[in-house]
């Protein structure tokens, strides 16, 4: 499982902070906890608050690359912020994300090209987020085709099936579900699949266990990547014990040792 | 429009353990015996590198083998009451590139020599001959507890290939291992999950991963050579897919496995219609080692001059990359 922990965004209070203070090792701490605890890359998301995102953006990235070789997801709504993280990550990168309209593939499918950065393609458009499985499949082929076309490897594509909150939209858990098994056989190769996983607990009062439920749920449906709070023991837990489950991991008795090994 | 060849592409290398330290390294090995590093499945040189080839040790004994056949015991001849002799022997006239000496006379019911008895023998070894060492216990836990580190400490520097640690008993090897620069093979049942945990297990006392070797375990041709066969296979894909826990070389054990054979050893007049038991020794332990080749096996320790002859021909002939028709 390509696990890209999500920890270091604007978005959550401390990050807000360190932002603010120019605190380097408050970030720098959160990328070596996010990467011991067995990270494959770290989302870098400047947050809403942030009034100069590219340079926010640049100073991340240079304050995580001094104290970790882990890949970045550089996460942004703006290509240009997006672009600002590139032009210095050392690491292999991540862009998150591109949705599934024109003129946003116009800009990040030759982005990431330029980089050879892997691409998160979101099976959503400017008109909303979808409402079933039918209409997320018609976004993610658009996103496909358009890889297609102009030469971007499908199998460095991670489609996002766009996971809403249980108590919200609660019909939509099991579109998802199916989604992600039908995204893998939409072209050969495959693309590979992710969720932004804790939106489906938002706002509940159960957040852990409906997020490591939902996550075992959508790996027996073939899940390749979640974006998730790396330091949630159980859910990082349920996570390994699936991968075994699936035999995508051998069974030692110390499993969960060998894993974040 | 031509066909394109699929390949693979592997997220992580076979470890590279290096047996034997020159004098540049702290040793007195004439040269070091690097194995390992493989990026891809066996000699699949279209998708992979292989940078080290798979090495044969010649397996010899503190005391003269009470149980090797005619066969096995003639190309040694009397050499085989003197195991620095013999060790010679399979340098200067057989050009072995390693040697690995089992100290099967310090277990209780086979002579019980004593610690200093095998400390000699191996202070000996070391100063008679100038290729990297492989030392094994006689599987006497107490005993091997008790000499294992007093060996190790006394080829302090050599850094040689000791073992074998197993699940239930490794904590005293790979101490010594550690102490005195050693590599260490871990032993498990032809059991992936167990190997997985010792090595786990061997990690977690600071032992870095590339001096660690998998014995596996094996069985000879018509012994159960298929499973053991399977569980390499399975370890090596789980190594090369990213299972650092899997990811060190293998060493096999064909010698012992492959004379242990009834087809082996018995004799021509027990069995008129197997052919000379000469030529069928041979074959039996040659074709147990080729097998073992292609699914991984990185060291292979084997007894007769003429069987390991065959297999260092076709490792060889192995390492030859053939090239592409386009």
């Amino acid at each position: 499982m390509f696990i890209i922990g999500e920890l270091i965004n604007g978005m959550y209070k401390n990050v807000q902070e360190a932002i603010k203070n120019k605190d380097k090792k408050a970030i720098q701490e959160i990328a070596i906890a996010q990467t011991k605890a067995g990270s494959s890359a770290l989302d870098v998301n400047c947050g809403p608050a942030s009034a100069n995102p590219k340079d926010t953006m640049k100073w991340l990235v240079e304050a995580i690359q001094e104290v970790v070789d882990t890949p970045l997801c550089l996460d942004s709504t703006r290509p240009d912020v997006i672009e600002a993280g590139l032009s210095i990550a050392k690491n292999k990168t991540v862009i998150n994300s591109a949705y599934a309209d024109q003129e946003k593939l116009d800009t990040l499918v030759p982005m990431a090209l330029k980089y050879n950065s892997a691409l998160i393609g979101l099976a959503m458009s400017k008109k909303g987020v979808p409402q079933d499985k039918l209409q997320r499949l018609e976004l993610a082929v658009q996103i496909i085709t358009y890889c297609q076309d102009n030469g971007f490897p499908v199998n460095n594509l991670y489609l996002d099936p766009i996971v809403l909150p249980v108590n919200v939209a609660q019909s939509q858990g099991q579109e998802v579900l199916e989604t992600i098994r039908e995204f893998k056989i939409l072209s050969d190769p495959a693309p590979k699949t992710v969720v932004g996983l804790s939106n489906v607990s938002q706002g509940t009062n159960q957040r852990s266990l409906i997020n490591r439920t939902f996550l075992v749920m959508a790996q027996g449906c073939g899940l390749d990547s979640a974006i998730l709070d790396p330091l949630d023991n159980d859910l990082m837990d349920a996570l390994i014990a699936a991968e075994l489950i699936l035999n995508k991991q051998i069974y030692c008795d110390s499993f969960l040792n060998a894993y974040r090994k | 429009m031509p066909l394109e060849a699929l390949k693979e592409k592997w997220s992580n290398t076979v470890d590279i353990i290096s047996i034997g330290a020159t004098k540049a390294e702290g040793g007195s090995r004439d040269r070091a015996v690097k194995v390992g590093g493989q990026t891809g499945l066996p000699y699949l040189f279209e998708e992979s590198d292989i940078p080290n080839k798979p090495v044969v040790a010649f397996e010899i004994s503190d005391i003269e083998p009470l149980d090797w056949p005619n066969t096995l015991k003639e190309p040694y001849g009397k050499t085989l009451k003197d195991p620095v002799e013999w060790a010679v022997k399979c340098e200067k006239e057989f050009k072995a590139e390693l040697i690995a000496i089992r100290l099967a006379g310090t277990h209780p019911d086979n002579g019980n020599k004593s610690d200093t008895d095998a400390v000699k023998l191996i202070k000996d070894i070391l100063s008679a001959v100038k290729i990297p060492l492989i030392i094994l216990g006689s599987n006497d836990e107490t005993k091997d507890n008790l000499i294992l580190p007093q060996c190790a400490e006394a080829a302090k520097g050599e850094r040689c290939l000791i073992g074998d640690a197993v699940q239930k008993n490794y904590k005293t090897l790979a101490a010594a291992c550690l102490a005195y620069g050693h590599n260490i093979i871990a032993e498990s049942p032809i059991d992936i999950n167990i190997a997985k945990q010792l090595n786990i297990l061997i990690s977690e006392m600071g032992m870095p991963s590339n001096r660690t070797v998998i014995n596996p375990t094996v069985g000879a041709l018509g012994y159960g050579l298929e499973y053991a066969y399977s569980i390499m296979e399975r370890a090596r894909i789980a190594a090369l897919g990213g299972d650092k826990m899997l990811s060190q070389p293998f060493i096999c054990f064909v010698g012992q496995e492959a004379w242990r054979t009834k087809e082996a050893k018995a004799s021509i007049t027990e069995f008129p219609d197997w052919g000379k038991e000469l030529e069928r020794g041979i074959l039996w332990e040659a074709l147990t080692a080729n097998a073992f080749l292609q699914a991984g096996a990185d060291i292979i320790l084997m007894r007769h001059p003429k069987a390991i002859e065959i297999v260092k021909k076709n490792i060889d002939e192995l390492m030859q990359p053939i090239t592409s028709n386009q």
